[in-house]
C-alpha cells in the first residue's frame, strides 16, 4: 500500500494527485509519502462525527519535506496526545470509515489509507 | 450594462420549521413579490439557490416546482449549487441576468430544509462537498474550523475567549431580529463551557441545523422607481474559488476567495473597506468571522480578534457585523444564507431593519461555500 502524491513538471507536490498542477503542468512523477515522516501543522478531536466514523476521530494537517519540497496532506491520528510541531509518521489503516454508513456510494473511492502516529 | 437594483427582499422565520423545501420557498417567493408590489407575471427569470435538496428530501426540479407554485411561468427558471455559498452565488447571477439586459425582473429564493435529519446525517450531507481523500477520513466541516482555530490561536497567541465573545456578539443580536432561529442571550462562561465540538471549539462556536427561506427581486435601476422610491443598488459582486482540498492551501488561516471576490467587489463598487457600514460576515463557525474580517481588509492578519475587546463589531460600533444575528444566532438553511444576507444589508439600507436598525448607507455581505473554497462578496448602497 502506498500514499501516492503527483510531481509535476515545474518541481512542485500535491497530495491527492490532481490531471494538472498548480501552474498547469502534468504530473511526470509519483512520491510515496507513506515512506517520508511529516510534521503536524495543526490538529482536532471532532465529537460530532457522521455515520461510519469513529468518535471522538483525531485528525491532523500535517507536512512533508520531500527533499526540500513541502506537500501537506490530512489524515485520522492515532491519538490526541500530540502537539502542533510534532512529527509523526504515517500507519496504514485498512478501513478508515466505514463504506455505505454514509452518504456516498461506496464503490466510488478507496477507504483504506493512513493514519499519523507521532513518533517517540 | 445596467445598474442593478433590489426592489424587495424577504425572508422565513429560521428554525425548526414543519414545512418542507416547496412551501419555504414559496412562502418567502411570496412574501417577496408582495413586498415589492410586483405581478407573479413581471417575474422573467427566478433563481432558486439550493445546496441539497434531494439529498435532505428526495425532493429536485425546485426552480419548476416554484415557478408553477408562485404563477411565474412561463419565467426561465435556474437552480443554483454552490453549498453554502449558493445564496451568494445565486444573488452574482441575478445581478448578472439583469445587467446584461437578459432580464428585468429576477425573482431569487433560497431554501433549505434541513432539521427533520439527525446531526450526524446533516453533517454527512454537507461534509458530501469534500475530496474523497478528506472524506474517507471522517473530516466534516466543524472539524475543518477546529484544524484552522487552534492553528489562529496558537500563531497569533490569541486567546481562546475571544471567539466566545463571537458568539456572545451575534446571539445578542439575534434577540433583535424576529426571524432568528434562537432568541436569546448567551454569555462568555455558557459559550465556554459548553460541550467540545471540535476542539479547540465548543458547541457555542458553531451555527445551528435550520430550516428556512429568503428571497430578493432585482430590476434595472431606471425601472426600480416604478415599484418604489426607497431601493437598494448592487454596487459590486463577484465570486471566487479557492483548492477543494482544504489542505493545499499554503496558509489555512487565510482565505483567499474572500480576498479575490472582496478585492473585485470594492473595485467594481468605487469603496473599499473603508467606506463599509455595516457587513453580514458567514459566522458558519465563530473563527470564520475573524478569517473574513482579515481577508475583507476590516483588520490587519492575525489581528481580527483584538476588535473583540474594543466593541468595533458590535451593533453599536463602529463597523457593525452580523446585525441579523449571523448565521451562528439566525440559523443556517445552507441555500438560504447568503440571500437572507442580502436581505439583512437590504434592510438595513432601506431602513427597514427595526430594533437593529443602524446608520448605513453602504453595506457587504459575504457568504462562503464550504470551508472557505468558494466565495460571493457583494456591496450594496442605499438610493
Amino acid at each position: 500500500m502506498t500514499m501516492h502524491a503527483s510531481r509535476y513538471a515545474d518541481g512542485s507536490i500535491t497530495y491527492p494527485g490532481h490531471p494538472v498542477g498548480p501552474d498547469g503542468s502534468e504530473p511526470v512523477d509519483t512520491v510515496d509519502l507513506s515512506e517520508y515522516t511529516a510534521t503536524v501543522v495543526t490538529w482536532t478531536t471532532s465529537t460530532a462525527t457522521p455515520p461510519g466514523v469513529r468518535a471522538p476521530n483525531h485528525l491532523a494537517i500535517v507536512e512533508f519535506d520531500v527533499d526540500g519540497t513541502p506537500v501537506r496532506a490530512l489524515g485520522q491520528l492515532t491519538t490526541d496526545d500530540v502537539e502542533i510541531g510534532d512529527e509523526v509518521e504515517p500507519v496504514y489503516c485498512e478501513e478508515l470509515r466505514e463504506p455505505g454508513a454514509g452518504i456516498r456510494e461506496p464503490d466510488s473511492q478507496a477507504w483504506d489509507g493512513y493514519r499519523f502516529r507521532p513518533l517517540e | 450594462m445596467s445598474e442593478v437594483a433590489i426592489i424587495g427582499a424577504s425572508m422565513t422565520k429560521f428554525g425548526q420549521r414543519d414545512a418542507w423545501v416547496r412551501e419555504l420557498l414559496s412562502e418567502a417567493g411570496q412574501a417577496c413579490l408582495a413586498d415589492a408590489g410586483v405581478s407573479p407575471r413581471e417575474v422573467e427569470h427566478l433563481y432558486v439557490s439550493n445546496m441539497a435538496s434531494g439529498e435532505f428530501e428526495g425532493q429536485t426540479g425546485v426552480p419548476n416546482m416554484l415557478a408553477h407554485d408562485l404563477a411565474c411561468l412561463p419565467a426561465y427558471t435556474k437552480r443554483v449549487d454552490q453549498t453554502s455559498s449558493s445564496g451568494g452565488a445565486g444573488i452574482y447571477a441575478a445581478w448578472q441576468s439583469v445587467a446584461s439586459g437578459a432580464s428585468d425582473m429576477t425573482l431569487l429564493v433560497g431554501g433549505e430544509k434541513m432539521t427533520h435529519r439527525t446531526t450526524g446525517e446533516a453533517t454527512d450531507v454537507i461534509a458530501s462537498l469534500t475530496h474523497p481523500v478528506e472524506y474517507k477520513h471522517g473530516v466534516t466541516l466543524p472539524s475543518f474550523a477546529g484544524l484552522t482555530a487552534r492553528l489562529y490561536l496558537e500563531t497569533f497567541d490569541a486567546p481562546r475567549d475571544s471567539l466566545a465573545k463571537v458568539a456572545v456578539k451575534n446571539h445578542e443580536n439575534g434577540t433583535r431580529n424576529p426571524h432568528a432561529q434562537f432568541q436569546k442571550e448567551i454569555d462568555i462562561e455558557t459559550a465556554m463551557d459548553s460541550p467540545i465540538v471540535a476542539d479547540p471549539l465548543r458547541l457555542y462556536d458553531f451555527c445551528p441545523i435550520t430550516d428556512g427561506s429568503a428571497a430578493l427581486l432585482f430590476c434595472p435601476v431606471e425601472r426600480a422607481s416604478e415599484y418604489t422610491d426607497n431601493y437598494a443598488v448592487v454596487s459590486g459582486v463577484a465570486g471566487a474559488t479557492d483548492t477543494h482540498v482544504v489542505h493545499e492551501r499554503p496558509d489555512p488561516t487565510t482565505m483567499g476567495g474572500v480576498v479575490e471576490s472582496s478585492e473585485q467587489a470594492y473595485a467594481m463598487s468605487g469603496h473599499g473597506p473603508e467606506d463599509i457600514d455595516v457587513a453580514e460576515l458567514h459566522d458558519m463557525f465563530t473563527i470564520l468571522e475573524f478569517l473574513q474580517m482579515e481577508g475583507l481588509d476590516f483588520a490587519p492578519k492575525g489581528e481580527a480578534w483584538k476588535e473583540m475587546d474594543n466593541g468595533t463589531t458590535r451593533i453599536d460600533g463602529e463597523l457593525p457585523i452580523n446585525t441579523s444575528g449571523g448565521l451562528k444566532s439566525k440559523g443556517h438553511p445552507l441555500g438560504a444564507s447568503g440571500v437572507a444576507q442580502g436581505y439583512e444589508i437590504y434592510k438595513q439600507l432601506t431602513g427597514e431593519a427595526g430594533d437593529r436598525q443602524v446608520d448605513a448607507d453602504v453595506a457587504l455581505a459575504c457568504n462562503v461555500g464550504g470551508f472557505g473554497n468558494c466565495v460571493t462578496t457583494v456591496v450594496m448602497e442605499a438610493r
